[in-house]
């Protein structure tokens, strides 16, 4: 038996007696949200090479005033803030970023910086997480923007085609349709919210979408990683075909 | 097979106390706790450790097993590195009683706040199966109180004058959404359990021997039904007119 004073480490930034590489967790949010973030943030201000023929960037859609008859700047400005906001309220982006730029915490039983007031989401700016619901409601208006995007991707001058950028497109809206749906916020407005399913007005198809958008719940984190990944890759294989960078290979 | 060192936390008091190393010979499917019962069986009979059931089902011998909570009779020796002492210590969010034993009568205080089953009058009593299963899973808890324990709120911030912590929050959903129960809980969830401090990162959800899915399935629904009534105005304005 050796004897050496010590209780659990102070509370400070990283102090922890876990063993594991806890830090490794933060990594790839870290670089898939801050690279996101930073490649977003270019492709919104450069306000060109959003479109090529039948293709239509993401971050552009719905388009408007490209010609910029009102607007001088850059029409992603526009509209990204509605795409954006549902993702910074998700309750499961939230969590990522709260671990991963916010460090409160980095890691579970990992100490944070030190004397720091803390408020959780009851104060501005993070009591805004509330209103998730209405971001919710904005992407299902994006989405209709976008699947509209997919089908013209499929309008090759009058003609039926498809390119690789089409299969890009569509997979894409598939992804970007799958996240929304898995939302928390959905499944409590279309049956979490009851108590008893078996009571209520239409209760029985409620608690049937409920149980199917619960499906799609348990993917959440997979899917906002997937989708985060398949509309910036959508813009960059536009970027790169609208610039010329690449061709667009035609299949059919 | 070979011995493990156990550096244990000794001491009592929420405060100072020491770390001592003790050699545990090792037998085929032992866990810490297994260890722990050792080493009062032969080193340091005044070694304070609270269990009951070794089973992981009576909540009783939480602990830090090499910085990490869980259950120290769910733990095998055999899935932790040998090439270091196995460290053990108390939880770091209640206060120490004696060794690895704390004082988590704190929780019991909170529990009393909460406001129990409030039978709907003159309904029948009869539930069916598909109304009850969801909170069935909250029904699971043992009372670990690891999820409190590893809740940064607790552990970093120590609100717990204004912060009920995970553990109640699956106990208030469990009564929420019971379909017979009246009572409405949510200004209490909002106003004194503090949900809104919660930052859901799932701690919680990760150390939960029961695997209760904390974070999705009681705290993110609760803190929609707090939307529900203090931050949809569109809610809001419908339950004004409409009642309910």
């Amino acid at each position: 038996m050796a004897g050496s004073p010590t209780l659990l480490p102070e509370s400070r930034l990283g102090a922890t007696l876990r063993r594991d590489a806890w830090w490794v967790e933060l990594l790839p949010a870290i670089i898939l949200l801050g690279g996101f973030g930073l490649y977003a943030t270019l492709r919104a201000f450069e306000g060109a090479f959003f479109e090529w023929g039948p293709y239509l960037s993401p971050f552009y859609s719905p388009l408007i005033d490209p010609q910029h008859h009102w607007w001088k700047f850059s029409p992603a400005l526009l509209i990204l803030a509605g795409p954006l906001g549902f993702r910074a309220t998700c309750y499961y982006y939230r969590k990522a970023y709260y671990r991963a730029f916010f460090l409160d915490p980095p890691a579970c039983a990992v100490g944070e910086p030190a004397n720091r007031k803390y408020q959780g989401e009851t104060k501005f700016p993070f009591i805004i997480q509330n209103l998730h619901r209405y971001f919710f409601y904005l992407a299902l208006v994006f989405l209709a923007f976008l699947w509209y995007d997919v089908v013209l991707a499929y309008n090759f001058g009058g003609h039926f085609g498809i390119g690789v950028g089409t299969l890009v497109m569509t997979l894409n809206i598939i992804m970007l349709t799958l996240y929304t749906f898995s939302c928390h916020s959905l499944r409590h407005l279309a049956g979490g919210k009851l108590d008893c399913f078996s009571c209520a007005t239409l209760g029985m198809p409620r608690h049937g979408a409920w149980r199917a958008l619960t499906v799609l719940n348990e993917r959440h984190m997979a899917l906002a990683w997937t989708s985060l990944i398949t509309v910036g890759f959508t813009d960059f294989y536009i970027r790169m075909v609208a610039s010329g960078a690449i061709h667009d290979l035609r299949i059919m | 097979m070979p011995d493990a060192t156990l550096r244990i936390s000794r001491g009592e008091g929420p405060t100072g106390g020491e770390t001592v190393d003790y050699k545990v010979p090792i037998a085929p499917g032992m866990v810490v706790l297994d260890a722990l019962h050792y080493i009062q069986g032969h080193q340091a009979p005044d070694l304070a450790v609270r269990w009951n059931c070794k089973a992981a089902k009576c909540g009783s011998c939480s602990a830090e097993v090499n910085g990490r909570p869980r259950l120290t009779c769910k733990t095998r020796v055999d899935s932790l590195p040998m090439d270091e002492p196995i460290v053990v210590m108390p939880m770091k969010s209640f206060p120490r009683i004696k060794d690895l034993v704390t004082d988590v009568s704190w929780n019991y205080a909170v529990n009393k706040k909460i406001p129990p089953f409030q039978p709907k009058p003159g309904v029948e009593w009869k539930i069916s199966q598909l109304d009850v299963d969801r909170v069935q899973e909250f029904r699971k808890c043992i009372e670990c109180f690891l999820c409190q324990n590893v809740c940064h709120v607790l552990r970093e911030h120590d609100a717990k004058p204004s912060f009920a912590g995970p553990r109640f929050f699956v106990r208030v959903a469990g009564l929420e959404m019971h379909p017979l129960d009246s009572a409405n809980r949510a200004p209490l969830l909002k106003n004194e359990m503090g949900l809104g401090l919660c930052n859901i990162t799932k701690c919680c959800t990760e150390v939960c021997p029961e695997d209760i899915h904390i974070t999705d399935n009681a705290i993110i629904p609760l803190k929609e039904r707090v939307v529900d009534q203090f931050y949809d105005p569109i809610t809001m304005l419908f339950r004004k007119v409409f009642g309910g």
